[in-house]
């Protein structure tokens, strides 16, 4: 139904279903054995290795690597699954050009690190095609926790709880667990409804119930969780978005990029999925870049990302910033939007040109018009209502170190909890230190 | 997950890596350091006797031979025994012995050929709560010329002599270290055993020179332009090690004694064929003055899970798995024919298996204009040099000829018959088979 290519406005089925599939392959493929075993042989085992200090989950991965390197993935996949038990989502999803990667002596050698992420994915596809879970729980202590939230800091801070010994109930406001390794994450980082099968290994555990379509504030409050578990662990991600607050904001066919995600993840069919012809997406995160590559991929004639600083402030990594450009995604830096055209049926966005002056980003008369037939917003995502008793710190929920809130028993982490980047891989180190935390507080070590 | 724990002549540790006598057991701050790491047990650094310690180079000690991408493959040294004073290793010893009770801590031992000086040392060192006794019969350099080391280990009267002063001296269990620097393993071995060791661990480190400075014209390790050879070890010695270890664990001499298994042992797997061919525990050097301590941890996590996988419950079990498969020449079956097969999916094409089966082998591989490589069964010796050349793991492999084919090569029809060389008509010394 390629006809559809041209045709102006947001349609289904400007590709078809060969080329939708061809698009949204893995971004990374996964390695054979023998191509892993080349990678792996490139890491040299260096001593307290600049790798592990800035992984988030600080997995040991020279170990990993040289259990690789000497036929033992399993193992391998043990020594990341115990840091990092959602391991196999990081090895998709982590922007490690900006993390283990960026760091590794091989990158200061040749400019080519080794590739740790893949070799991740590796090991723990590895282990987990096996249907193996290689941790068991310790024996029933009696205490009950309390979950809000099944993305990666729940899911994270539940598995180290259980684990433990520990009986914990998870609410999540959705019918479907994950957060945004499910509802997020682009379609070509996490195939194969990787999510979910992932979920259903890390549950395989025992001791961990699912309440679905809970939500905190709705169904269940902070006091009746207190009331009825011994400690509660709150891990709700970034709910709300921040709004343009231009005039025609709610004109059809502008709309936030996260749900555009999240419908294309959630689609049975991708050349089901309308998408414009001419695309805008304002923002220069990776939410931006995800949903205008993820556009480009469905069939979208022209996709431009208009990004309000200069090129190098972006938070989307220069990896990110090149896969734009190489999919053909157009990057406009340091212009701001001021103006949504077409009285009711979206036709362009008007940007001005900014510049800093004194410090402060501002908007100057020269302006320019990009013709769209669809805009998305990826200008941030910020906490949603939150239990009154909580005191925040900016726009997040305040937290010590150990990831306790201000309330005694009530501990938070991952994207709504103040400190760490907004990472998948940070919010699985910051669920299962929570959880460390909490057991050491239950058992009274604290 | 298996279990480990290994009992060598006695000595009980939670694993069976050890690491051998040498610079990482040099000191209490590197050994406590290495059982943190996760070791199982370690022999000291060799002991001398009372007296002024020995003096080592201050020049370079070290010689290496490198593979590609830099990787160390083979090392060199001229160090001497412990440079540092009796007394303080001793100390040094017990404290570190009563901290970690569960680890293996082994005394080397190296004083002059003479009854009084090993009697006198064996109890002192004994005080320290040591579990046994290792006597270094093997260093190649320095301490030979002096009379000690492979200067004793060269000579079965010597090793036999020394070792039964020693079994007198202690209850101490004493193993013998033995050098490889002599033709046929089996007489220090057989020495060792005859004077009452309770086992032998070999390799010590092979007479070397690993490279010649073309500008000074020295061998290096250079030290003010003059080099000398030293003990070679490392992944490139364990073959050596392998079937010196294997002759001990298969010749009716000495088959049955303990061994502690040394050279090159770098990975789980290669723990796991010292093991196969009958060490009861293997002892590490070379990876770990390359890698650091925490290479131990990969042994530990590759050896569990291979036994896991394998059913193996205990290291024990293992232990000579493979001995009864090393055997003569003369008994291999001559009946086994095999040939070369290219898997053309995985052939990248590079051509080597051709020019090395077409230079120096049989031309058994045919090359065709647009590259594609193919094995002429007519013409394959199965001498399995292509697949040792190729680049692509199992891209190459060899094949069994069922019984009832007809080899090509020869036109004789494959037998499932045992068939050997004692028996062969070509042997003008062969038996008629029964
Ligand atoms: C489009 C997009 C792409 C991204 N790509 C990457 C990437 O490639 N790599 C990377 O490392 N990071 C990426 N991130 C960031 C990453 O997804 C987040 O940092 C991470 O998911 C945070 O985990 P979390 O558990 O804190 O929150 P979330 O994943 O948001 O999970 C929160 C969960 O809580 C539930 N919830 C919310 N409110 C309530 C309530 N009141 N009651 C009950 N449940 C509730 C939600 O439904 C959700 O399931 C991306 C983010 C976005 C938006
Ligand atoms: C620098 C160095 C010093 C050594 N010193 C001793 C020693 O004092 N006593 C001894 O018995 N062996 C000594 N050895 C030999 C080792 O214990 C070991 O037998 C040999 O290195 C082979 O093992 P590897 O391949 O794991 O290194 C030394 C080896 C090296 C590299
Ligand atoms: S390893 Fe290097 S720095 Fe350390 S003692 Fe030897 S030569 Fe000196």
């Amino acid at each position: 139904m390629t006809r559809h290519i041209r045709e102006s406005g947001v349609r289904a089925g400007r590709l078809d279903t060969e080329n939708v599939q061809a698009n949204f392959t893995d971004l990374h493929p996964p390695y054979d054995p023998h191509e892993a075993v080349v990678a792996a042989d490139r890491c040299y085992f260096c001593h307290d290795a600049p790798c592990m200090t800035a992984c988030p989950t600080s997995i040991d991965i020279p170990l990993f690597i040289r259990q690789i390197a000497t036929g033992t993935p399993d193992a391998a996949a043990k020594t990341i699954l115990e840091q990092n038990i959602l391991g196999g989502m990081c090895a998709r999803v982590c922007p490690t050009e900006t993390l283990c990667e960026e760091v590794c002596v091989r990158e200061t050698a040749e400019g080519k690190p080794v590739e740790i992420g893949r070799l991740q994915r590796f090991a723990t596809d590895t282990l987990m095609d096996k249907d193996v879970h290689p941790f068991e729980r310790a024996s029933e202590t009696g205490k009950k926790v309390a979950v809000v939230g099944a993305g990666p800091a729940g899911l994270s801070a539940a598995h180290r709880l259980a684990m433990l010994g520990h009986n914990v109930v998870v609410f999540e406001s959705r019918p479907k667990g994950g957060g945004l390794n499910e509802f997020g994450i682009a379609a070509y980082k996490s195939t194969n409804d990787f999510a979910q099968q992932e979920l259903d290994w890390l549950l395989s555990i025992g001791g961990i119930e699912m309440r679905y379509g809970q939500a905190l504030g709705d169904a269940i409050s902070l006091p009746s969780l207190q009331q009825d578990f011994d400690a509660v662990f709150l891990g709700m991600g970034l709910s709300a978005v921040n709004a343009l607050s231009l005039d025609g904001e709610d004109t059809a066919n502008v709309s936030d990029a996260v749900s555009f995600i999240s419908d294309l993840r959630q689609a049975d069919d991708l050349t089901a999925l309308p998408i414009g012809r001419r695309v805008v997406v304002i923002g220069g995160g990776m939410t931006a870049v995800d949903a205008g590559v993820q556009a480009k991929l469905l069939g979208a004639e022209d996709v431009t990302i208009v990004y309000r600083r200069g090129q190098s402030a972006m938070a989307a990594s220069a990896f990110e910033q090149d896969l734009a450009q190489q999919k053909g995604v157009r990057l406009i830096c340091n212009a701001a939007p001021v103006g949504i055209e077409g009285h009711g049926k979206l036709t362009g966005v008007t940007f001005a040109y900014t510049e800093v002056q004194g410090g402060k980003l501002v908007t100057t008369d020269e302006t320019f018009t990009l013709p769209a037939d669809q805009l998305f917003k990826a200008i941030g995502q910020t906490l949603g209502d939150m239990p009154e008793a909580l005191t925040l710190a900016g726009r997040k929920i305040s937290v010590d170190d150990a990831g306790q809130t201000n309330v005694p028993g009530v501990w938070a982490g991952g994207d709504c909890a103040s400190g760490g980047d907004d990472l998948t891989v940070t919010a699985v180190a910051e669920g299962r230190d929570a959880a460390m935390d909490i057991h050491a507080t239950l058992m009274g070590a604290n | 997950m298996a279990d480990l724990t290994t009992n060598f002549v006695g000595i009980k540790s939670p694993n069976p890596f050890w690491l051998a006598s040498a610079p990482p057991t040099d000191k209490e701050y590197n050994v406590r350091r290495a059982f943190e790491a996760g070791w199982g047990g370690v022999v000291w650094k060799t002991l001398g006797a009372e007296g002024p310690p020995v003096v080592n180079v201050n020049g370079p000690r070290y010689g290496a031979v490198w593979g590609a991408d830099r990787r160390l493959l083979g090392l060199n040294n001229i160090e001497l025994i412990t440079d540092r004073p009796l007394s303080v290793n001793l100390e040094e010893m017990t404290r570190v012995k009563k901290d970690y009770p569960d680890r293996a801590l082994i005394a080397s031992v190296m004083v002059p050929c003479e009854e009084d000086a090993w009697k006198e040392i064996i109890p002192r060192i004994a005080e320290t709560g040591c579990d046994g006794f290792e006597l270094n019969f093997g260093c190649p350099h320095g301490m030979a010329e002096r009379g000690m080391g492979s200067a004793v280990g060269q000579v079965p009267e010597y090793i036999e002599m020394v070792t039964r002063w020693c079994k007198e001296a202690t209850d101490l269990p004493v193993i013998v270290k033995l050098t490889p620097n002599i033709t046929n393993i089996l007489n220090p071995a057989q020495a060792a055993k005859d004077g009452g060791a309770d086992a032998v661990s070999l390799i010590n480190t092979i007479n070397s020179i690993t490279s010649v400075n073309l500008d000074s014209m020295s061998p290096e390790p250079m030290i003010d332009g003059k080099g000398t050879h030293g003990g070679y070890c490392g992944p490139a010695v364990k073959p050596i090690a392998l079937n010196m270890v294997a002759e001990i664990a298969r010749s009716s001499g000495t088959r049955g004694m303990p061994i502690s298994g040394i050279g090159g042992v770098t990975t789980w797997r290669d723990a796991a064929e010292f093991i196969a061919l009958g060490a009861g525990n293997v002892q590490v050097c070379t990876a770990a003055m390359t890698y650091g301590f925490k290479v131990v941890q990969e042994m530990i996590s590759g050896l569990s899970q291979w036994m896991d996988e394998n059913g193996h419950t205990s290291v024990e079990s293992i232990v000579g798995r493979a001995v009864p498969n090393v055997t003569d020449w003369q008994y291999l079956n001559l009946n086994h024919v095999t040939k070369a097969r290219i898997s053309q999916d995985d052939c990248i094409k590079c051509g080597r298996c051709f020019a090395a089966c077409e230079d120096t082998s049989h031309q058994a591989i045919t090359m065709s204009e647009d590259r594609v490589f193919e094995v002429q069964d007519d013409e394959c010796v199965a001498c399995n040099l292509c697949v040792n050349v190729c680049p692509v793991e199992n891209c190459i492999t060899m094949e069994t000829l069922p019984a009832g084919m007809v080899d090509e090569r020869t036109g004789k029809t494959v037998s499932d018959d045992y068939a050997n060389w004692t028996t062969h008509p070509n042997n003008p010394g062969a038996t008629a088979a029964e």
